[in-house]
């Protein structure tokens, strides 16, 4: 294991000291691009090198940017650009890194985002939590507008580029574009029926173009050293580096930028440590909370996006969870029904009521007031749910809990029996309630 | 609310969102646009809203921030707060309030004016948050913390800190149990929580980084 095991190609300059001022950022070489895509290029030449490029979105879906920028329709409408940064998908943390030592660059992005899709006016959807990021990048912002980068004509192009930080209240439905939309119109983050799709109807009924934080942040190095360039890294449709977070019970959390393809295992154990030590891997998220959970074998595939969705799974956002062998898998299932739980919105009734007797039914199961049958009926409530919504957080939860009924029914069985067994003990003792005993029974470092 | 633990018994102080069970007056007339004239508004509170609505090509973009500021001045949306907004932005007090309780940052009962989430989402429990929360619950109840909202949360977007939490947007980490007593300590004599451990100091880096292994967290 060697430092090669990172590809620092967005995290480069990463640790140059107040990167987040507008001239240390512009003595790294900041702002060429986009002043290269306002005055040297037409915006359908900005959208050729990004397809060109092979950049896929790095927020969960892994579509084509170029592509989605290229569906934006011509014409004199108002045209807009949202960046999504509500990074709130478990165990997803690289936006607030590269947002937090880096805003330029996200700021350089947005600029020839806005270009590609000849939107004048931008937003950033940035969480609430990340109060210091906002704070950050408002910053950021305001410097680029006093640089004149940013404004009614940006670098002096003629070309109008506004852009403004709006800030979140924390709700994990607001990732899901539609939502993001909502809320950034000051509604409630519900998703929308599709089609229309945001790039023909978008925020304000206009045309929109929504990228991730890191997918922008890719555009300004792109257009700098060029598609063949930016070719080099990766293996087939998955070009580039990415940034990977590893959390979970791995020895070193944290953001790794990595060069697509190399294995799972590299990312695991050289760069996260792997388990702690006398520790084994049970299971692990490959792409966040709502990608399905894949078993220690499939770490020595590649991490790409297809060789991930072959697995079964997704590569999502690059959040690596790992969960190791001394967590009951019935307790990962509840607490990751738990969050889908409370942030579904409650618009769709298969996710509203799924996500809500998912939950219970687990409950039921680690009280031991279940019966194997009940396996069944949780995994078809699961199979009830995915496809039946207008967006996909459901799925994202019936996808996972699916994967760990299917990898670990002997444990969920075995684990009913031992609840019940407890539970028929506590009865005949008598002086506690059965669901106190079986709750203590497994008091210690188990998910809740 | 993530509600229910089962880890260790103890079930979540917010089962179900605050004002669940609460009737609604029936008898009410709805209200209207609350008239500005008749309102009484900070000005600087005003200036802000109006500021913030200038930013937007539609006003009613501004509800999310501009609930947020009112709320850093009342402490909560309360009906005070919610009619100020309304009244500057135009709005009837109801859109305001169907906002406002769908978003979790957005205070609908007088919870707290200071804050304290601790994140209990997937990856953090792997690494015992839950543990961490109740210690901090705990210490806040035997020190008589007041006007505090200390919470269960879902994912703060910090998972290489866990267990972590966020103490009015200034995240620590990783926390153990016994760091609950300085927290709530330093929350009551209204000191700096934990300096040095959090993600908005200078210089701040994870435990391990560093620590001579191959790879170094970007």
């Amino acid at each position: 294991m060697s430092e090669t095991l990172q590809t620092k190609v967005l995290t480069a300059n990463l640790d140059v000291e107040n990167l987040h001022e507008i001239e240390v950022y512009e003595a790294q070489g900041g702002y060429r691009s986009a002043r290269k895509a306002a005055l040297e290029l037409a915006p359908e030449e900005v959208v050729e090198v990004l397809e060109a490029s092979g950049l896929r979105g790095r927020g969960g879906a892994g579509f084509s940017m170029g592509k989605k920028a290229s569906f934006i329709p011509k014409g004199t409408m108002d045209k807009y650009l949202c960046c999504n940064a509500d990074e709130s998908e478990p165990g997803t943390f690289k936006d607030r890194l590269l947002m937090q030592r880096n805003p330029h660059l996200l700021v350089e992005g947005c600029i020839i985002g806005a270009i590609a899709a000849g939107a004048n006016r931008a937003f950033i959807f940035i969480r609430g939590e990340y109060s210091l990021q906002a704070d950050i990048l408002d910053a950021a912002v305001e410097q680029a507008y006093a640089k004149g980068y940013l404004g009614k004509s940006a670098f002096g192009s003629g070309t109008q580029v506004e852009l403004v930080v709006h800030r979140g209240e924390g709700a994990y439905i607001c990732g899901e574009e539609s939502a993001l939309l909502d809320a950034l119109e000051g509604k409630r983050g519900n998703p929308r029926l599709k089609p229309p799709f945001p790039a023909n109807q978008g925020l304000y009924q206009g045309p929109t173009l929504i990228n991730n934080v890191e997918t922008l942040c890719n555009t300004p190095i792109i257009i700098e050293k060029g598609a063949d360039w930016y070719r080099q890294y990766g293996v087939g449709n998955s070009t580039g580096t990415k940034m990977v977070s590893v959390s979970g019970n791995v020895q070193r959390p944290g953001n790794y930028e990595i060069e697509l393809g190399i294995t799972a295992r590299e990312i695991v154990y050289g760069l996260a440590g792997g388990p702690l030590p006398g520790r084994e891997i049970k299971c692990w998220f490959p792409g966040g909370s709502s990608a399905p959970v894949l078993l220690p074998e499939a770490l020595d595939l590649p991490y790409t996006f297809e060789s991930m969705a072959e697995a079964g799974s997704m590569l999502g956002s690059g959040a690596i969870i790992v969960v190791d062998d001394s967590i009951p898998i019935v307790s990962v299932a509840l607490r990751l029904a738990g969050f889908y739980r409370h942030e579904s919105c409650g618009k769709c009734v298969p996710c509203r009521e799924g996500t809500n007797w998912t939950v219970k039914m687990l409950e039921r199961i680690d009280r031991g007031e279940a019966t194997p049958m009940d396996i069944e009926i949780v995994a078809g409530v699961q199979e009830n749910i995915i496809g039946n919504c207008l967006c996909v957080l459901g799925d994202s939860m019936a996808m996972p809990i699916g994967s760990m009924i299917k990898h670990f029914r002997p444990e969920f069985e075995a684990h009913i029996e031992a609840a019940r067994e407890r539970a028929d003990r506590a009865a005949a003792v008598g002086e506690f309630s059965a669901v106190e005993l079986a709750a203590s029974a497994h008091a210690g470092p188990g998910v809740g | 609310m993530s509600a229910h633990v089962t880890g260790n018994g103890r079930t979540d102080r917010r089962l179900k969102p605050l004002g669940w069970d609460e009737a609604v007056d029936l008898e009410k007339p709805p209200a209207s646009i609350p008239e500005i004239s008749e309102t009484e508004v900070p000005a600087e509170l005003r200036a802000r809203i109006e500021a913030l609505m200038a930013r937007y090509p539609d006003r009613r973009s501004a509800a999310l921030p501009a609930l947020d500021a009112a709320q850093r001045v009342h402490g909560w949306c309360s009906p005070e707060a919610i009619g100020q907004v309304a009244a500057v932005m135009r709005v009837t007090p109801a859109y305001l309030s169907s906002v406002a309780t769908f978003y979790d940052m957005l205070r609908t009962e007088p919870v707290g004016s200071r804050y304290v989430y601790v994140c209990t989402s997937v990856a953090c429990c792997l690494r015992d948050a839950r543990t961490v929360h109740d210690a901090i619950a705990d210490e806040a109840e035997r020190q008589g913390l007041e006007d505090c909202d200390i919470r269960e949360f879902e994912c703060l977007g910090a998972c290489d800190m866990a267990p972590m939490a966020s103490v009015d947007g200034r995240y620590v980490g990783p926390l153990e149990a016994a760091d609950a007593e300085e927290i709530v300590a330093a929350l009551k004599e209204n000191r700096e929580v934990l300096p040095g451990r959090s993600l908005s100091d200078r210089g701040y880096a994870l435990p391990w980084a560093g620590d001579g292994h191959e790879g170094e967290p970007a």
